[in-house]
C-alpha cells in the first residue's frame, strides 16, 4: 500500500460522506488538507498526519522540559511548544515551603513531566506527581523533530525496543521531540546516528530493517 | 525594441515563464525552508514557528502574527546595495506578510508569531513574486496549516504587448509591471500591485495572464514539496 502525501489545499475527501478530522478543513462540499502530511482515513473521519511542524501539546503527553524561570511557588518550563508551561509547587513530588522552590529545581534543570491542563488561552500546566516524572540528573538529551516521534517509538514500541536491544542504552522518549539517553559513550554515539537516520527517513518503508542493519543486527 | 517577431529579448514567447527551480527543506535549523531560482533570481526563504511572540505586548490572544521579512543581500544587485531595511524592502515585507497571512489558519496558534525570512541572494526583476512563492513553499514545509499554497507571478506590458514574467530589461524599459499573488485553488487574489500604465482592457488581459502563470508555478511548488519526501523512497 502506497501512503499518499498530501499538501495544503489538496482535496482529501467528500464532505457528504466523510467528516473533516485533524489537519483538514471543510469548504463547500469538499474536504481539503490544511498541511503537509500523510492521508489517513479512520471511520468517518479523514485525517492528515503531519510530516513536519512544531510540537502541538496535548493533555496527558509525557514531555521533557527545561526549567526557564523559578518563582517563589512555581516554575516556568520550556517544553518545546509555542507556549511555556507552568509547574506549580503543589504539582511536584517533594514537600516544600513557599519560597523553597529554588532548592529543588533551578534554571537549566531538566525534568520529565506530564501535561495536566491546557486552557482556551493556551496556558499549559504540567505535573510531576505521577509515574515516569522525575528530575533528570545524568545522560544526555537529543532533540529531534516532534512529528518524527511516533516513528522512533514504532508500532507497539517496536522501533524503541530494537534501539534498546542493540545499543543497550536507556532511552526515554518525550512526546515533545526530546529524547533522554544514557549508556556507554560508543553506544550513545551509535544511537544518536540511528535517531538522526530515523528522523531523516521517517516517511519511508522498511526503515526498521535498515535500522537493524545499521546497528549490526 | 524589446520584442521582435513575437519573440522577447531572452527568446521567450509573450506568455512564457523564465526557467524555475524550487527545492524545499534546504535548511536544517529552520522549521521550514525553500531555495528558489527563477530566471536570474536566487532566493532563500526560511520559516520559524509558530513560536512565542516576544515582547509579550505584541501577542494577539486571538491569533498568530505573521511576520515576513524581505531583505536583499548587498551583492544581489549590480551596484552594491546598502545592507539593512529600506523603504522598498519594508513595503515588500508588509505586503508579503499580508498576502501570506490570509491563507494561514492563524486562529489555531494564539499568542504566537510565525516568522518568515526571505533573503534575495541574486536579483533579476520579480523578486517580490519569487519571494512569496518561495515563502509559501517554506510555510508548507514547516507544517503550518494553510488553506492553500499561495503563489505569485508578474505580468506587464512591453512594446505595447502584454507579457508574462518580466526580465530586468523589460521591467526597466517596459510600460507596466503587475505583480499578482493568488491562492491557486480558489483564484483568490492575495496581492495586486501595479507600476506604470495599462488601459482597462490591457489590465484585464495582464491579470488573466498573471493568474495563468501563477497556476504553472503552483504545479512546480507542489512538485518540489513532494520531491523532498520522494528522495529516499528509491533507496
Amino acid at each position: 500500500m502506497m501512503r499518499e502525501i498530501v499538501l495544503p489545499g489538496s482535496i482529501v475527501g467528500d464532505a457528504k460522506s466523510k467528516l473533516p478530522g485533524k489537519g483538514t478543513f471543510k469548504e463547500g462540499d469538499k474536504i481539503y488538507s490544511s498541511r503537509l502530511g500523510i492521508l489517513e482515513e479512520k471511520g468517518k473521519y479523514v485525517n492528515v498526519i503531519p510530516l513536519s511542524g512544531v510540537y502541538d501539546p496535548n493533555v496527558g503527553d509525557t514531555v521533557i522540559g527545561v526549567v526557564q524561570e523559578v518563582f517563589k511557588n512555581a516554575w516556568i518550563v520550556d517544553i518545546n511548544a509555542p507556549y511555556p508551561a507552568f509547574l506549580t509547587m503543589e504539582e511536584v513530588p517533594w514537600k516544600m515551603e513557599y519560597g523553597e522552590t529554588y532548592k529543588y529545581l533551578r534554571v537549566g534543570d531538566v525534568i520529565v513531566a506530564i501535561i495536566k491542563l491546557i486552557d482556551e488561552a493556551r496556558n499549559i500546566e504540567i505535573t510531576m506527581k505521577s509515574k515516569p516524572c522525575r528530575k533528570i540528573e545524568d545522560g544526555i538529551i537529543i532533540e529531534i523533530q516532534p512529528s518524527k516521534i511516533p516513528r522512533v517509538i514504532g508500532k507497539n514500541a517496536s522501533m524503541l525496543n530494537i534501539l534498546k536491544r542493540y545499543t543497550k542504552c536507556w532511552i526515554f522518549v518525550g512526546q515533545n521531540g526530546r529524547i533522554w539517553i544514557k549508556g556507554e559513550d560508543e553506544n550513545v554515539n551509535l544511537l544518536i546516528k540511528a535517531l538522526r537516520k530515523i528522523e531523516k527517513e521517517a516517511h519511508t518503508f522498511g526503515l526498521t530493517e535498515r535500522i537493524i542493519k545499521m546497528l549490526g543486527g | 525594441m524589446l520584442i521582435k517577431d513575437g519573440i522577447r529579448i531572452d527568446g521567450r514567447k509573450p506568455d512564457e515563464l523564465r526557467p524555475i527551480k524550487i527545492e524545499a527543506g534546504v535548511l536544517y535549523r529552520a522549521d521550514g525552508s525553500c531555495y528558489l531560482e527563477w530566471g536570474g533570481n536566487k532566493i532563500m526563504a526560511a520559516v520559524y514557528g509558530p513560536r512565542e511572540a516576544l515582547p509579550r505586548h505584541i501577542q494577539d490572544p486571538t491569533k498568530a502574527l505573521v511576520n515576513a521579512r524581505y531583505s536583499m543581500a548587498s551583492f544581489s544587485v549590480e551596484e552594491r546595495k546598502r545592507p539593512g531595511p529600506d523603504r522598498r524592502s519594508t513595503e515588500i515585507s508588509k505586503v508579503t506578510s499580508e498576502a501570506l497571512e490570509s491563507v494561514i489558519f492563524t486562529e489555531l496558534f494564539p499568542r504566537t508569531t510565525i516568522d518568515i525570512c526571505i533573503e534575495v541572494l541574486d536579483a533579476e526583476a520579480g523578486t517580490r513574486c519569487a519571494g512569496i512563492t518561495a515563502a509559501a513553499v517554506a510555510l508548507a514545509d514547516a507544517g503550518i496549516p494553510m488553506r492553500d499554497i499561495p503563489v505569485a507571478c508578474a505580468a506587464g506590458k512591453v512594446d505595447g504587448v502584454v507579457v508574462l514574467d518580466l526580465t530586468s530589461e523589460e521591467d526597466k524599459e517596459g510600460e507596466a509591471d503587475l505583480p499578482v499573488a493568488i491562492a491557486p485553488r480558489t483564484e483568490e487574489i492575495l496581492l495586486l500591485q501595479m507600476d506604470g500604465h495599462l488601459t482597462y482592457k490591457e489590465f484585464e488581459e495582464a491579470l488573466e495572464l498573471a493568474i495563468k502563470g501563477c497556476k504553472q508555478v503552483a504545479k512546480l511548488q507542489r512538485q518540489a514539496l513532494l520531491n523532498k519526501y520522494k528522495t529516499f523512497e528509491v533507496k
